[in-house]
């Protein structure tokens, strides 16, 4: 088992002919992820990665059903690249692009329908080891296995995983969510997927400073969670009011603090790690115990 | 982003990937969009004081030091002074450096100073445009205390705002019975609301804020102070408001890194970081302060950097004289590690001083990556090990 996608997932590639499009829709093709086409507005009709091209996403949809999409447009065409996918019924758009402006973000927010999941932007993507991979993560770090893993961040996601993948344990799926200040799928809609799935018996959750999901998700942890969670906050050494990368990542006013994440994580019952070398390792102490 | 509350205490935080605008820029923009500001001139040289106040024609002038931090006020930079005072005041601030609660210990330049006639306020108010990340829109911030005491006063009224449906001259009418004005005020305040919401839409401003906005007793307003942030992320729909960058109001290693495309933060330790990812950059300093030692800064190459990227900012680092080790940590994702390995042995040929370096390789192609800084003769600690990385590097620069 796993969340949101899987071997039967169709995926579409909007921003498919690009350099980035084409490049990881050829890694992806290699792990076995189902890519049934993709969409270059003035390329309909070709075919591409032995693919058929698309102008519009409602064609596509219509054409080859797809369950899923990833964007890999230019930032300032990527909000309505998403949009696009929402308004053809696409349930779960995955947008990788980075540097998106924060009003266009807002609009999504406001205008993204119930029916449509969005995973980022600014985000690795999502990946269940073996079966689907949508994303720009190195799919041969990963193996199936029983660790939900959740996270803000790209190449320490890859951390996560390896570590995970070291200690024996796997993942069943590892969604990035992305560091930008407004984004879709969050720590909270991540948690409930994986107390839902039966294959995941332990939740790691990958944070950093800035923002208050941390806490909101230590919150639902306290309240709901059933299955044992360790989390690594990214930060400790942070300056306050500096933005370390990710638009995201700023203390502000003493909000958002890897400090303040990790107490109220710990008092939900979370193991928290100080070091993001033994993320793994505390897994498998979690899972033990 | 920018606003958040902290016990019940205001906060409007600097942040990187903004550009931020010098008071007189933001009352420009501000007037272009119907807002009041004092007659106020510009000048970059004693020279042009006397013109400056003779057009103002005013017995008294406000003399403001142009800098990217607040607090001008209670370190000088902020003053009322006569008319025939000004030019020495302004000789006194042109070609300093103002150093404010809010600024580094060795301040910010003073290249420009804005001249203005002082306004007769009967009360000062504040007002801001930010955006509040929790619900994904912008949100109106509205005080009947402003100035400098915003910190420390009352908590603003807020109103989220619909993004697709925008703010509406009734709502920031509402808004300003809700922070106790009557009378003509009432009308007058939500204009201006509602012009505050359209600048920062109009310009992709993650903030914007007046502080104070000073009330007249014929209930109009002013803007006293004003600073707008420019999302960076907007700039290429925004080219007008580029031009108005001031690189000499940040870190000069800040902004030869942003020139390289670079994230890139300057900090006060000695151990250089270079590493792909900002998560994993994050993570690398926290290890570095469990093992003992002080990063000298942040460095994202980014997820999927080049070898050339790599080399430049293995160059950047080298160049800092506070910095006594490097420590590389990549993670070779899509990016192949022996290509990492090339990046790195290209700069470390001519850093023009000893410096020992500490590379973490590992992902994609990572023995080809080590086999490839063994055979190039990169004179450094290889390893495999995150914590045995951070560890290495403190004690090389303990030892150094």
């Amino acid at each position: 088992m796993s969340v949101l996608i899987h071997k039967g997932t169709r995926v579409l590639c909007q921003g498919f002919t690009g350099k980035q499009g084409t490049f990881h829709c050829e890694q992806a093709l290699e792990y076995g992820t189902d890519i049934v086409g993709g969409v270059t507005p003035g390329k309909g009709g070709t075919r591409h990665l032995d693919r058929p091209v698309f102008d519009t996403v409602a064609e596509a949809m219509a054409a080859v059903r797809p369950d899923a999409s990833v964007i890999y447009v230019p930032a300032p065409m990527a909000a309505d690249a998403i949009l696009e996918a929402a308004a053809a019924g696409i349930g779960l758009v995955v947008c990788i692009t980075e540097g998106i402006p924060v009003a266009d973000m807002l609009r999504v927010k406001a205008l993204l329908p119930a029916t449509t999941r969005l995973i980022g932007p600014n985000c690795p993507g999502i990946i269940t080891p073996d079966e689907c991979k949508i994303g720009i993560m190195p799919g041969a770090i990963h193996r199936r296995g029983v660790v939900g893993i959740v996270s803000r961040s790209g190449t320490l996601t890859y951390e996560a995983v390896a570590q995970t993948t070291a200690e024996g344990l796997g993942q069943t799926t590892c969604i990035g969510i992305g560091g930008d200040p407004v984004h879709g799928l969050g720590f909270i809609d991540s948690l409930q997927l994986f107390e839902a799935d039966p294959a995941t018996e332990a939740i790691l959750l990958v944070g950093e400073i800035g923002g208050v999901e941390e806490e909101l998700a230590a919150d639902y942890i306290r309240a709901h969670g059933k299955k044992p969670v360790v989390a690594y906050i990214a930060g400790t050494t942070a300056p306050p009011g500096r933005r370390m990368g990710h638009a995201g990542a700023v203390i502000a006013g003493g909000l958002g603090t890897a400090a303040g994440k990790k107490t109220a994580l710990a008092q939900a019952g979370v193991v928290v790690v100080d070091s993001p070398a033994r993320m793994g390792r505390a897994v498998a102490e979690r899972m033990a115990r | 982003m920018t606003a958040l509350w902290h016990n019940d205490r205001l906060k409007l935080v600097v942040l990187e990937g903004v550009v931020r605008l010098h008071e007189y820029q933001a009352k420009a923009l501000l007037a272009a969009h119907g807002i009041a500001i004092p007659p106020g001139v510009v000048v970059t040289q004693e020279g042009e004081v006397d013109a400056a106040v003779r057009k103002l024609a005013v017995a008294h002038c406000v003399v403001k030091a142009q800098i990217h931090a607040g607090a001008r006020g209670k370190a000088g930079g902020v003053r009322v002074v006569a008319a025939d005072e000004v030019a020495s005041h302004v000789r006194a601030l042109l070609g300093t450096r103002l150093v404010t609660p809010q600024t580094a210990a060795d301040g910010l330049p003073v290249d420009s100073v804005l001249l203005e006639a002082p306004v007769a306020a009967v009360s000062e108010l504040y007002l801001a445009c930010a955006l509040d990340r929790a619900a994904g829109a912008r949100v109106l911030l509205a005080g009947n205390q402003g100035g400098m005491g915003i910190e420390e006063g009352a908590k603003p009224e807020s109103h989220v705002i619909d993004t697709i449906r925008g703010f509406l001259p009734y709502q920031g009418r509402a808004l300003a019975k809700a922070i106790g004005l009557s009378g003509r005020a009432v009308a007058a305040f939500g204009d201006i609301a509602a012009a505050l919401v359209r600048l920062a839409e109009t310009l992709d401003a993650v903030l914007v804020e007046i502080n104070p906005l000073m009330r007249l007793d014929d209930g109009r307003f002013v803007a006293g102070d004003a600073k707008i942030e420019i999302d960076d992320n907007a700039l290429f729909r925004q080219p007008a408001l580029e031009t108005l960058r001031d690189a000499r109001q940040g870190d000069a290693r800040d902004e030869e890194a942003r020139a390289r495309g670079l994230q890139y933060i300057a900090l006060d330790g000695d151990i250089g970081c270079l590493v792909n990812g900002a998560g994993l950059a994050m993570a690398t300093m926290d290890l570095i302060a469990q093992a003992g030692g002080r990063p000298a800064n942040f460095l994202d190459v980014g997820g999927g950097t080049t070898a050339r990227k790599v080399a430049e900012a293995l160059s950047l680092l080298a160049r800092d004289q506070r910095v006594k080790v490097v420590l590389v940590n990549i993670f070779g994702g899509i990016v192949r590690c022996d290509l990492i390995a090339e990046g790195l042995l290209l700069a470390a040929a001519d850093f023009g001083r000893p410096l020992p370096i500490v590379v973490r390789l590992v992902g994609t192609r990572e023995a080809e990556g080590r086999q490839a800084l063994a055979d190039g003769g990169l004179l450094g600690d290889v390893t495999q090990s995150l914590e045995q990385a951070a560890t290495l590097a403190v004690r090389r620069a303990q030892s150094s």
